[in-house]
């Protein structure tokens, strides 16, 4: 029997870094009073116009282009349906003329992932359950509702079904996650909701052409819960497919503290909701000239800074230093001191495993750290103790390492401490020479006792092989 | 031919949340049909060339600017609901999740 492979797709809502909201003047703000942010247009009231924040529209512009899409002549449709999350019992949402369509994300290990689209579209507002057990709907007793939500600019990046693995999946949004927040589009945390996701997922039989039927996945708060939800489905649909029964196509609630999902309803035909044009807007359709402009202040994505960092460094792109020194910042201090004389891939590892999280040093000692160690004037482990030091106080390597009393021992004194080892211990050295190699371990040790650990490992293991050729 | 069939006009009238009483649904199928045979006389005309539109108006990019006015009073707001609760809309047990 072949393996199961799993098959997913994601729709990420993003909201948008606006002032105000996508139709109306108020402010686009998290965590202010209930209700204080809304209006006669997010509120539906009769009467109320519709009109459109041309920021939100660059900034969704800017998604698409940074996912590599073709920006489209667009258009707005009513999505009708009852629910008192809008009070207009309509939200206005892209459908079939969105603005963004046909782009990719490629992810730091080399793998690339479709993207079908990029639309606009509004926000809800915030609906608060009361009387039921941990605010959920099910045995509350009515719901209370807060609109300063709804209106609010929404990207919905919608991705074809070209994930394979919860890692992937995670390493989807996490990518997606640090484009938006570079070009300014979002800030993207999960934890206020500024990003939302649900997952697709079918499994079928590796090779196998046509797809399973899909459960669509929804309340993953954070990329934890995503990798979670995913694996548990897995398992509950190779569960279900292995012992003869059918998955169902329908939409599952994420309970992140019961680590399950559960069934919430039928998927509704799309019909239900009677798509219609929007008749209160009119039809968005970028001319080359604004698409320039906003194409201009786009910054330098992370993929692209990857390739940079790769060149730089003399690494291959998909290198996992790589990643983490663009994730965390650090590619233009490691760049700055390789410039400045250091080696590429001493200077990768030492900014990611050192300096996450970390006040990036100055790059000219940040340099000068790395090659004191590349001399072998430091050990590894004296260089992370001056990057420490250099990262929580500053001050020069040098004279760090001096009061550190990390000074460089003359070679014959390494030479003569590792001789005197050897003499004190005869046993031991028969044995090692014997071909018992993790003797060396010890005598490493001797060594370090004898030098205050001031002696470099490598130093000494090259040591003991020359006296044992030399025997 | 009928256009629409009395099972259409239920499940559209199941969507708007209307209540039809089984003469109303013979009705406005009824009136339904005659309103769609109207719209399909355009079927008739050749529109190969005519690009499709969503809108009477060639008006394009109708944009403000991301700028923050003033929104209404809360007070004012929630007194015209009919239920309120802890400056938020009180509304009826809702009964499955947001779509």
């Amino acid at each position: 029997m072949t393996e199961w492979e799993m098959v997913v797709g994601l729709e990420v809502h993003c909201e948008l870094a606006t002032a105000t909201k996508l139709f109306c003047a108020c402010p686009n703000a998290f965590g202010d009073e209930p209700n204080t942010n809304v209006c006669p247009v997010c509120l539906g009231l009769p009467g109320s116009l519709p009109v459109l924040n041309r920021h939100a529209v660059e900034l969704a512009m800017r998604v698409g282009l940074a996912l590599h899409c073709s920006v489209e002549p667009s258009i707005f449709h009513r999505k009708n349906y009852f629910y008192p999350d809008m009070p207009k019992d309509y939200q206005i949402s892209q459908y079939d003329e969105p603005l963004n369509v046909g782009g990719r994300l490629d992810l730091p290990d080399g793998t690339r992932v479709g993207v079908t689209r990029a639309h606009l579209e509004e926000d809800t507002g915030k609906t608060t359950h009361v009387g039921g057990g941990g605010g959920r709907i099910h045995g509350a007793d009515h719901s209370l509702v807060d609109y300063n939500r709804a209106g609010v600019p929404l990207v919905e990046i919608v991705s074809e079904p070209d994930i394979r693995s919860a890692e992937q999946a995670k390493a989807y949004v996490n990518e997606l996650r640090a484009i938006l927040v570079a070009i300014g589009a979002s800030d993207a945390r999960m934890e206020e909701g500024s990003l939302r996701i649900d997952a697709n997922v079918s499994m079928r039989r590796a090779g196998a052409e046509v797809y399973g039927t899909r459960a669509e996945i929804k309340n993953l708060n954070s990329v934890r819960s995503l990798g979670r939800a995913l694996e548990y489905e897995v398992r509950r649909q190779v569960g279900r497919l292995e012992a003869g029964e059918a998955v169902v196509q329908e939409t599952r609630h994420w309970n992140e503290d019961e680590g399950r999902t559960s069934s919430m309803r039928s998927k509704e035909e799309a019909y239900d909701y009677r798509y219609f044009p929007e008749p209160d807007l009119v039809a968005l359709a970028p001319s080359a000239e604004w698409l320039a402009g906003v194409r201009a202040v786009l910054p330098v994505l992370p993929s692209e800074r990857r390739v940079d960092l790769a060149r730089v460094a003399g690494v291959a792109e998909t290198d996992a230093a790589v990643a983490a020194v663009v994730q965390q910042g650090l590619d233009g201090l490691v760049t700055a001191a390789v410039g400045a004389g250091a080696d590429g891939r001493l200077a990768l590892n030492r900014a990611a495993n050192e300096l996450a999280h970390a006040t990036p040093p100055d790059a000219g000692a940040f340099a000068k750290v790395l090659r004191m160690e590349a001399d072998g004037r430091l050990t590894a482990t004296q260089a992370k103790g001056v990057l420490a030091e250099l990262v929580s106080a500053g001050g020069d390597p040098e004279a760090i390492a001096a009061a550190k009393g990390f000074e460089a021992l003359e070679g014959d004194v390494v030479a003569g401490a590792v001789d005197a080892a050897i003499a004190a211990h005869p046993g031991e050295w028969e044995r090692y020479a014997g071909g018992e190699a993790k003797l060396a371990g010890f005598f490493v040790g001797k060594v370090m006792a004898a030098t205050a650990g001031k002696a470099d490992g490598k130093a000494v293991t090259a040591l003991l092989r020359e006296r044992l050729a030399g025997r | 031919m009928a256009l629409i069939s009395r099972d259409d006009v239920a499940h559209v009238a199941r969507l708007a949340r209307l209540d039809l009483t089984e003469a109303e649904l013979d009705q406005f199928a009824g009136q339904l049909a005659a309103v769609l045979e109207h719209a399909a006389d355009v079927a008739a005309l050749d529109t190969a060339g005519v690009p499709p539109t969503a809108h009477p108006f060639e008006l394009v990019n109708v944009l403000r600017d991301d700028v923050a006015g003033p929104c209404l009073d809360r007070d004012e707001v929630l007194a015209m609901a009919p239920a309120a609760e802890d400056g938020r809309f009180r509304v009826p047990r809702i009964l499955g999740e947001a779509p």
